[in-house]
């Protein structure tokens, strides 16, 4: 059969490289002009090379908005990942109460981040708020408008109620998928409930543990309105994290070629730790070949 | 090994049962003999795997009791008793090599490592997958997932009895063959108890000694697959097993033969005198493989339309109507047909009655 060349097939490319390009390649083009050039104006610009570049790496507030963040994601991951696994394995799994339990627990999803922010800022208030005035009737002094680490710990128990319900379902979905024969076997097999957990359970939510550790990690890499409406990044700047660090840079005080800069560092930051979990967890726990 | 008793058994998957439809297993009493080969036979929903799965204790009967060797073990978890499971999809811990695989049941029993290596390097020499031990047990067909399924229960020296929940149905048709003829060579080798479960009447005629045939969560027939053959007890089990199955036809006694329609078919004579002291609807049954067609008129033969030959190619299925019921007849390759009608013959040794679905038998 003689092949007939006709490249014409391409154009059915096209819409998707059109879309592509106005709402990912264009607008990343854009931010690299900005990071390269001093723009004073529409007409008035200078390259600049890899100045802000230079600048914003060796910015002090940067690296401790950066330390923060990362310690931040850390424990977000290390709290939300194991407390949503534990909490889809108690979940019933079936019934109405199965039912009744996906719903209550999907609830904090539904609420719009800044809602989020809010409930949390009166609910933690020493003086008015239900969580802040019981924490303090314990006797522990507990006041996160004034304490960073109070502020600190406010935003991420904040963040764990917002967002394990997101690993709990994704792993209550992924348990759902495991087929009874599997259970069965193990349980001929004489394997304890550990091992059941270890070698059934856990491997095969491998896939949806992937997904739940990216969105969080990126998400909780990225967090903004939270902090923000909760704690507006203070007291002084102990929960500034980088998104809002960019922000005051780029809308707070116009920098765009620093804030530029800086966004592609973030970009480069979020594309290799998520290769980094990607690569750790898809040959986590593998026997070679 | 152990002979394995069922006593009395019934299970409903309902909290309070009351019609006997609402049993998937009805009241059965069953006995397994130590090292048998058992096929449990019979049409999706019947009850095998529920039956199987009481066996294996990963259901307890809503009645009656299971005994191993004289032991009740109804109360017993399935780890408990020894029984090793074999489902209908490969079921292996993917995370670990086939080795780890294979070691699994023993090191949770916390057998010795020495024991378990040495354990484990004879069920892979048995089952041939030595060259496979240190590789990753995810990453292998379908066939050498089942076997180490099937290896996970013979690392095991004091199983009971290894239970089949219709192994082989993801596997390609011509491995299945192969994997068959090793199930048969391991317990001719070891005569390990086993019972399998299949819908599929070739699997179970050629793998079983002893098949048991289940329809609606009753066994109708426990026996030879040469005694299903020749002797079905139940109109559904000839039916179910022979391709084609069995040729029932509704039919009245008169005098010593049975008759369909206008047409006289001769019994012998001890078989009608049965039926007529038994009652009931009866059904008149022959295999295709016994029912003879002739050109000619012979006495005691019946005219039929023929309907269609098949050609399959080493034999023929012909199908003949006669007063307007469907016949079917095995012929060899080499039959001559004449025209679209003939004769057919029942030889009364192989013609057989049932009332009310049961058979008829002339000795009693």
């Amino acid at each position: 059969m003689k092949k007939i060349p006709n490249n014409r097939a391409w154009f059915l490319v096209l819409p998707v490289f059109v879309t592509v390009a106005f709402s990912a390649i264009i607008p990343l083009m854009t931010v690299v002009n900005y990071s390269v050039q001093d723009i004073f104006g529409p007409y008035n610009r200078v390259f600049v090379g890899t100045e802000f570049f230079e600048m914003v790496l060796q910015d002090r507030d940067l690296h401790e908005a950066l330390q923060r963040q990362l310690l931040f994601s850390f424990w977000v991951l290390l709290i939300e990942v194991p407390l949503g696994i534990a909490i889809a394995l108690a979940l019933p799994v079936r019934g109405w109460l199965a039912s009744l339990c996906l719903v209550l627990i999907a609830l904090p999803l539904l609420i719009p981040w800044n809602v989020v922010g809010t409930i949390w800022q009166i609910f933690a208030r020493p003086d008015i708020g239900l969580a802040g005035v019981a924490v303090n009737r314990l006797g522990i002094h507990y006041n996160y408008t004034a304490e960073p680490f109070d502020a600190w710990l406010t935003v991420l128990v904040m963040d764990v109620w917002h967002w394990t319900p997101l690993v709990a379902l994704l792993c209550y979905a992924g348990l759902r998928a495991i087929p009874d024969a599997f259970y069965q076997a193990a349980r001929i097999d004489g394997a304890s409930a550990w091992a059941v957990f270890r070698y059934i359970q856990l491997p095969k939510l491998r896939g949806v543990l992937m997904i739940a550790v990216l969105l969080r990690f990126m998400d909780s890499f990225m967090i903004y309105t939270e902090p923000f409406v909760l704690t507006g990044g203070g007291p002084g700047n102990s929960t500034t994290f980088l998104s809002q660090f960019l922000t005051t840079l780029a809308v707070g005080r116009f920098d765009l070629g620093p804030a530029a800069a800086f966004s592609i560092i973030y970009f480069l930051i979020i594309l290799l730790f998520c290769w980094i979990f990607y690569t750790v967890i898809e040959n986590l726990g593998r026997a070679p070949r | 090994m152990a002979r394995i008793e069922l006593k009395d058994i019934a299970h409903s998957y309902q909290p309070a049962p009351e019609r006997p439809e609402d049993y998937a297993l009805r009241t059965l009493d069953m006995v397994w003999e130590d090292g048998g080969a058992y096929a449990l036979l019979g049409p999706s929903g019947c009850g095998k795997t529920t039956l199987l799965n009481i066996i294996s204790g990963l259901i307890r009967p809503s009645h009656g009791r299971v005994l191993f060797d004289g032991r009740d073990v109804t109360d017993l978890p399935p780890q408990q008793r020894n029984i090793a499971q074999v489902f209908q999809f490969p079921v292996i811990y993917d995370t670990m090599t086939v080795f780890d695989n294979l070691a699994f049941p023993l090191r949770n029993r916390r057998v010795g490592e020495a024991e378990v290596r040495a354990r484990v390097q004879e069920v892979a020499e048995m089952l041939e997958l030595t060259d496979d031990l240190r590789n990753r047990a995810s990453g292998l067909a379908a066939d050498a997932k089942q076997k180490i399924s099937l290896g996970r229960g013979l690392v095991r020296k004091d199983v009971a009895a290894i239970l089949f929940d219709e192994p082989l149905t993801v596997i390609d048709p011509h491995l299945k063959w192969i994997l068959r003829r090793k199930l048969k060579q391991i317990h001719q080798e070891f005569r390990l108890s086993l019972i399998y479960v299949t819908h599929d009447q070739v699997e179970a005629l050629t793998f079983a000694d002893q098949v048991v045939v289940m329809v609606d969560g009753q066994v109708v027939q426990l026996g030879t697959p040469q005694a299903l053959f020749e002797d079905p007890v139940h109109t559904f089990v000839g039916y179910f097993i022979g391709s084609p199955g069995m040729n029932l036809l509704p039919c009245r006694l008169e005098g010593s033969a049975a008759r369909v329609g206008d047409h006289r078919i001769p019994l012998a004579p001890e078989l009608a005198a049965q039926a007529s002291a038994v009652g009931g609807e009866l059904t008149l049954g022959i295999r295709p493989e016994f029912l003879r067609y002739s050109t000619t008129a012979e006495p005691g033969a019946v005219p039929a339309d023929i309907a269609v030959v098949e050609d399959l190619g080493n034999f023929k299925i012909m199908t003949a109507r006669l007063d307007g019921q469907m016949l079917k007849v095995k012929l060899p390759e080499e039959a001559e047909i004449a025209g679209d009608a003939g004769w057919l013959i029942f030889p009364p040794e192989w013609t057989r009655l049932y009332a009310d679905g049961k058979v008829v038998e002339a000795g009693q």
